[in-house]
């Protein structure tokens, strides 16, 4: 029922858009919030070189498959990839089009503290589960070596709203600690054994940097804003990484195997020797095969500009760019795409 | 009712029955009761409406959970599992905490302005304790995390565990956002809701009831004793609407109480209400039973301030033996 509310009122938002001169000089989307920065960059950009605007309504990765399902966007985008079911419970074949990458780092707050805090997989897990809760926890020293850790004690921060980010880091999580599996699983809100939530990103940042002895997840452009300090955290090659754009490029190259089979795959906890773990891709939602000709040729060749030139423009967002493994993926996914049945005519303009 | 019958006013009044132009079937009064009707009518048709839509989108946690979802305390989007409990026991707990904060300092504050205080003053305090309640919840959030979190972990919070630590209600960590935090902050935002309803309640008692205790030898301060007793249906009232405001805020609550759903002894712990759930995941609430689930706390939210408001009416009525006049802000 509520996602029909729902439906109502982002299409009565979209109404105005779809009264305008349909064609494909217009093309429409919604859904998630945490890629909107370079997205409307992308957007801006793109409609000053070839004329075609995008409009984009934030309104959240669940409301934007909605969207998708009920067919009034021509895309939609989640941070979280569709699920074998929601990908049935579509009305039409989807595909899923991974556009950038994200870290999701730790940031703490240990006031004093002048070095670099040091996380094992195991130490995440043990502290997001409540088991170790001071600074100068044993296992916490054992993995600091050379450097005093305060006696604090932690408070772990987690997002007290649904989100992509939480998603990415239960997965993680749940990938590397089994006990995590069994309590909590991985998904956009999760029961959390412990600790405190703040909303949204701003939420978390602002607790980390209120409360002395706090560690808390956030996006990485968050925590550098906020200049919070970030934990490197040991990688499954066995070396501590930092977390950066570079190093999430890096996790996506260091899973472009399964990546390659199915784009939907997870790319926490990546075998790359430079990879960092907690990472993720966000995606754009498009329909394989669009019902209008020219709106979707369109779609495909923006597409096509997106996971090409629109790349150069992550970097500086603190997203991190696509490797080429992934982008050759996508033009596979891209060349699959066609309208009525017919396939689209050549991708690139 | 039928066309013809009178309302209870002009039956009372009958010289103000309108005299009718025989030529006229539909005068410019008829327009203007209808249009108070239909204003009216409309107010009980939003309520029915919120409570259909509410139940609807309940249903499927209505009809998974049943009664358990009340007491459950497992709310767990992953496994589909949702129980209510931690988010009632919040709501009720600091709305608790908030009424003993704002209770003694709202109806002081109110006795000050009415009996004591020159009214120069009273008049500046007056407008000081309105501009309160025109503050917006999200700045008291803000003062909350940046101002009294802080204060709270460095001070207050380490003596309660120093000095009371031996009570489950004081045990924890001082980490400035919790329970009592969003209980404290709740309370300060319904002091001038308090106050502001009480002083006029005070205000509106005759000065002959305080004139007649002085004459009978009462010292000033049983003389507020008196008018305080007069007025005590009408200021009952003005803790009801406060009550009121303390469950269902939402957003000062969100960023103080630390949203956790584990029910705890400590105020010094994370908690949640039934307005903060909803406000983090119903945006992001994917799955279909999740979203039930949060319909059935709303519908439970509404419930319990429908039961809070009538209990509070037979207070006030049980209070005033059924005495209009005094329980009029009731």
């Amino acid at each position: 029922m509520n996602s029909r509310i729902r439906t109502a009122l982002a299409a009565l938002a979209l109404a105005a858009v779809a009264a305008l001169p349909a064609g494909a000089q217009q093309l429409t989307g919604a859904g998630a919030t945490f890629p909107y920065p370079i997205y409307s960059k992308w957007f801006d950009v793109y409609h000053e070189k070839t004329g075609v605007a995008i409009n984009y309504q934030s309104i959240g990765s669940g409301a934007g498959i909605q969207q998708v399902k009920s067919g009034t966007v021509d895309f939609g985008a989640s941070d979280a990839a569709l699920s074998d079911a929601a990908l049935k419970d579509m009305p039409r074949r989807v595909v899923h089009i991974p556009t950038v990458g994200g870290a999701v780092v730790l940031a703490y707050n240990l006031p004093g503290f002048a070095g670099r805090v040091q996380l094992t997989p195991e130490l995440v897990a043990g502290i997001y589960l409540g088991d170790i809760t001071t600074w100068n926890d044993k296992r916490i020293v054992a993995a600091n070596p050379g450097v005093t850790m305060p006696a604090a004690p932690i408070l772990a921060v987690h997002r007290s709203d649904g989100s992509g980010t939480t998603n990415i880091f239960t997965l993680y999580l749940s990938s590397v600690s089994s006990r995590w599996k069994d309590v909590a699983g991985a998904a956009t809100s999760v029961s959390w054994p412990s600790g405190v939530g703040g909303k949204g990103n701003d939420g978390v940042a602002g607790v980390v940097k209120q409360t002395p002895g706090a560690i808390g997840y956030v996006e990485l452009a968050y925590a550098k804003q906020n200049q919070l300090p970030m934990a490197f955290v040991r990688n499954k090659a066995g070396k501590y990484v930092e977390p950066s754009a570079a190093s999430v490029t890096a996790a996506m190259t260091g899973v472009a195997v399964p990546l390659a089979k199915d784009v939907r795959t997870p790319i926490v906890n990546s075998p790359a020797a430079d990879a960092w773990p907690i990472a993720g891709l966000t995606f754009l939602i498009v329909y394989q095969d669009a019902k209008d000709a020219a709106r979707g040729l369109a779609l495909a060749r923006f597409l096509d500009w997106a996971i090409h030139d629109g790349q150069q423009y992550a970097g500086a967002l603190d997203y991190a760019q696509l490797p080429e493994a992934i982008v050759k993926v996508n033009e596979g996914t891209l060349k699959l795409l066609t309208a009525g049945g017919k396939k689209l005519a050549a991708a690139n303009p | 009712m039928s066309a013809g019958a009178p309302t209870r006013a002009t039956a009372f009044v009958a010289s103000r029955e309108p005299v009718r132009d025989p030529s006229r079937r539909f005068s410019a009064d008829d327009a203007f009761a209808l249009a108070l009707r239909i204003a009216s009518l409309a107010v009980l048709a939003a309520v029915l409406l919120l409570v259909w839509q509410t139940t609807r989108g309940a249903a499927p946690a209505l009809q998974t959970y049943g009664p358990a979802f009340l007491t459950g305390t497992a709310w767990d989007p992953v496994a589909e599992r949702f129980g209510a409990l931690p988010y009632v026991v919040g709501t009720l707990v600091t709305s608790a905490i908030a009424l003993l904060l704002a209770v003694p300092f709202g109806i002081g504050a109110a006795v000050f302005l009415t009996e004591i205080a020159p009214p120069k003053i009273g008049a500046v305090i007056s407008f000081m304790i309105e501009l309160l309640a025109s503050i917006p919840s999200i700045v008291y959030g803000l003062w909350g995390v940046f101002v009294l979190a802080p204060f709270l972990r460095t001070i207050v919070e380490p003596w309660l565990i120093q000095h009371l630590g031996f009570l489950p209600l004081f045990r924890g960590f001082p980490f400035g956002l919790g329970i009592l935090p969003a209980g404290l902050v709740l309370g300060i935002m319904v002091v001038p809701t308090v106050t502001s309803v009480s002083r006029e309640i005070l205000r509106a008692l005759p000065d002959s009831l305080r004139g007649a205790a002085l004459a009978l030898g009462a010292t000033r301060a049983e003389a507020i004793g008196v008018t305080l007793d007069a007025a005590r249906p009408g200021i009952l009232g003005a803790v009801i609407l406060a009550l009121g405001r303390a469950l269902g805020e939402t957003m000062a609550v969100t960023m103080l109480i630390g949203n956790s759903n584990h029910l705890s002894w400590s105020l010094l712990g994370p908690g949640a209400t039934m307005a903060s759930v909803i406000a983090n995941e119903f945006t992001e609430a994917v799955g279909k039973l999740h979203l039930a689930a949060l319909f059935e706390v709303a519908l439970v939210l509404f419930v319990v301030s429908l039961v809070v408001n009538a209990v509070a009416r037979l207070i006030v009525l049980a209070a005033t033996g059924g005495r209009r006049d005094v329980a009029g802000a009731a």
